[in-house]
């Protein structure tokens, strides 16, 4: 009786598929050239990753631990549960997801640390931009896979894509954050004694503004982690495929301790950088 | 008066004309329409906009410490930051060292700001991340000075105010006092024209805030500094200017020596404002003292005398040698004693015990001589001329604010 009147659809699902042929046909030469550059740079970190002796391994993530969290026995726990990975038989997908989270992150970092810097710089850019972002983040994670398996095909390329894209908010947000939240009588100081933009930014305003992006970067990073294992439905390997596989074998042992792993996995990477920007941030503090 | 050890270079280092600053959108409308002069209120209701500043114009000497003073919202710290432009004036002209800083694009600007100005902060605006030295060296750090020179120039900065050894710690770890202190060293480091000074006391505790303005004077005496200062403090005002601009609702409304301004309120806002201040230490004995006439010289018989202190209804005077140099007091009793018994000169009647004091002292000084001797202090000029005498009752009087006959409107500015 009160049904939507079919007289009012619009096929905006068309018009965009339209406009996704036309950038798949014309910029065919541009994706692919990133993609193939991406391709090189994450195979080169997943086989180094996975070169390096696992004892070293545990080495750097509790040294990492003890430096930043403060006692050594964090260090201690952190490499225990990166070892438990190990002892469960997941070392070599977790080293692949790890390698596909650390190239996500760096490329997220590329893109959302500019574009922060811009958006803390100009209110009308943060005024536009901001309901991107809340976007990009409410977006049913999913989505993103359509696009990047379009663009890039199946693999480890695709699923980088659409973890940045999921993943850089959080950097671009604290960015603009950290930067905006800067006193102003230490920016009004500077600019009193003749500060350039420049100079503003990278002597007062990004230092001051660190602690805060060490939290964008910790936030950017779990998010890439979850994203990573979602995107083993486009082909990314690594502990998300085998998640994958158990769901579809149904064998809820295999799927526990690779789910297991994730979890062990995201708290050292967790701790570890929320760490680093506790720290920063008590340094900082007046 | 005050202005005698300004140096006198001719051109005002800083000359404002006109200045208007109003906030709002579209500000300009308000100065080519009729609604200008009405007031604040009047213009706020009309057309939304505030005004910060209306119509200011002074000059400033090179070496004058100048204070801007007024109630927080008089619009005093908005004035000291269009200086340089920090805020954005409406309409005027402002010229430091001959340089009209309005006309200055930006990068001009930027210029001005390295090289000829620096700023101290009530909130102080060091940065945290940086040490004391390399706060101090802030300022010439963006004009581009090699790290050793810059640093060795800071390092005599943080000594100058007082704070070496703790050049490696940061900020954080420093009270609000040596916070403050790094401030003025990272100004001093600057070496600028002018320096300027937005309330930079006002967030310390009292017994810091005059300890540091007591070094700022023992600084301005040797750096002879020009120096904008911003406070809603009069006593501080009272202490370290040479001259004191009074601000209310985004005017000056007079201009003086800290004496004058004390002396002559010119307006009832200033009165107020006066009423709290402590005038023993403004006040000196050129402003109270009255003049010492007739003059009566030793060589002058004692009838003589008698008729001409009993004319100027006095029961006293001093004797004045050929120097005119006071070299005795002779009161009434005793000049009609001496007429009685007839005998000698008026030398023999007067008393060569008296106090004396030059017209820069002030009042405060003056209490140890009043209570030294009965008699009126003796106020010499330079040569030791009599200029002026000091009676004891006129020191109690001049400590007691009276209602200013001329509390009127007309503010001279």
């Amino acid at each position: 009786m009160f049904e939507f009147p079919e007289k009012l659809y619009i096929p905006v699902e068309k018009w965009i598929d339209v406009v996704m042929e036309w950038i798949l046909v014309n910029t065919v030469v541009f994706f692919d050239a990133i993609g193939g550059a991406l391709l090189k740079t994450l195979v080169i970190m997943d086989k180094v990753l996975l070169w390096i002796p696992w004892p070293v391994v545990l080495v750097i993530v509790a040294v990492a631990a003890w430096r930043t969290m403060g006692k050594w026995w964090h260090g201690v726990a952190m490499a225990g549960l990166i070892f438990l990975i190990g002892i469960l038989g997941f070392w070599d997908h977790a080293m692949t997801t790890l390698a596909i989270v650390f190239a996500s992150v760096v490329v997220s970092l590329i893109i959302g640390f500019p574009l922060g810097i811009l958006m803390a710089r100009s209110d009308r850019f943060q005024t536009f931009f901001r309901p991107v972002l809340d976007g990009m983040q409410t977006m049913p994670s999913f989505v993103y896979l359509i696009p990047a398996m379009m663009l890039f095909g199946l693999g480890k390329v695709p699923a980088v894509f659409a973890t940045v894209i999921y993943a850089v908010p959080p950097i671009i947000r604290l960015t603009d954050v950290g930067i905006r939240g800067v006193p102003e009588s230490v920016v009004e100081a500077a600019k009193s004694f003749g500060a350039s933009d420049r100079q503003l930014l990278f002597d007062v305003q990004l230092p001051l503004a660190f602690p805060s992006i060490m939290v964008g970067v910790n936030q950017t990073t779990m998010m890439a982690l979850a994203m990573v294992v979602i995107a083993s439905m486009i082909g990314a390997r690594g502990l998300g495929l085998e998640v994958l596989k158990a769901i579809n074998r149904i064998e809820i042992g295999h799927g526990f301790t690779a789910g297991l792993s994730i979890v062990f996995l995201a708290i050292v990477i967790d701790r570890i950088t929320n760490a680093f920007a506790t720290k920063q941030q008590k340094h900082l503090s007046l | 008066m005050e202005t005698a050890d300004i140096p006198d270079t001719g051109a005002p280092i800083l000359k404002v004309r006109g200045l208007w600053k109003v906030f709002g959108e579209n500000p300009e409308r308000l100065l080519i329409s009729d609604l200008k002069n009405e007031s604040k209120e009047k213009i706020q209701e009309e057309t939304g906009l505030v005004v910060g500043l209306r119509d200011i114009s002074f000059e400033v000497q090179k070496g004058e410490i100048f204070v801007l003073m007024g109630l927080s919202g008089s619009g005093k710290s908005t004035l000291i930051r269009n200086l340089i432009r920090l805020v954005n004036p409406t309409a005027g002209e402002i010229y430091i060292s001959g340089k009209e800083i309005c006309a200055l694009d930006d990068k001009e600007l930027m210029e001005f700001r390295r090289r000829s100005t620096a700023m101290v902060f009530q909130a102080f605006g060091l940065l945290p991340h940086y040490t004391v030295l390399e706060n101090a060296a802030y300022g010439l750090k963006i004009r581009g000075m090699p790290l050793e020179k810059r640093m060795k120039i800071a390092q005599e900065a943080v000594e100058t105010v007082g704070l070496q050894g703790w050049e490696e710690y940061l900020p954080s770890s420093l009270s609000g006092g040596m916070q403050q202190r790094v401030g003025l060293a990272r100004a001093l480091a600057a070496d600028p024209d002018i320096m300027l000074l937005d309330e930079p006391f006002s967030g310390l505790d009292p017994l810091i805030r005059r300890e540091m303005q007591d070094e700022l004077i023992q600084l301005q005496s040797e750096l002879h500094k020009t120096m904008i200062f911003v406070t809603h403090d009069l006593q501080e005002a009272l202490k370290i200017a040479d001259r004191i601009a009074i601000m209310q609702d985004g005017q000056i409304i007079q201009i003086g020596t800290p004496e004058e301004i004390i002396s002559e309120p010119g307006s009832d806002y200033v009165q107020e404002f006066v009423r709290d201040a402590y005038p023993a230490t403004v006040l000196t004995a050129g402003t109270i003292m009255e003049d010492n006439e007739p003059e009566i010289h030793v060589w002058q018989g004692p009838k003589v005398v008698h008729t001409l202190i009993h004319r100027s209804k006095r029961d006293f005077a001093f004797i004045l040698d050929k120097r005119n140099c006071p070299v005795g007091f002779l009161t009434h009793r005793a000049l009609e004693k001496l007429i009685r018994e007839g005998e000698g000169g008026i030398d023999q009647a007067m008393d060569t015990e008296f106090e004396t004091c030059t017209p820069d002292m002030t009042v405060e000084e003056l209490f140890p001589l009043a209570t030294a001797s009965p008699h009126p202090i003796a106020v010499l000029g330079d040569t030791g001329k009599l200029v002026g005498y000091i009676r004891n009752h006129t020191i109690i009087e001049s400590m007691i604010q009276e209602e200013s006959e001329n509390g009127g409107e007309d503010a001279d500015v």
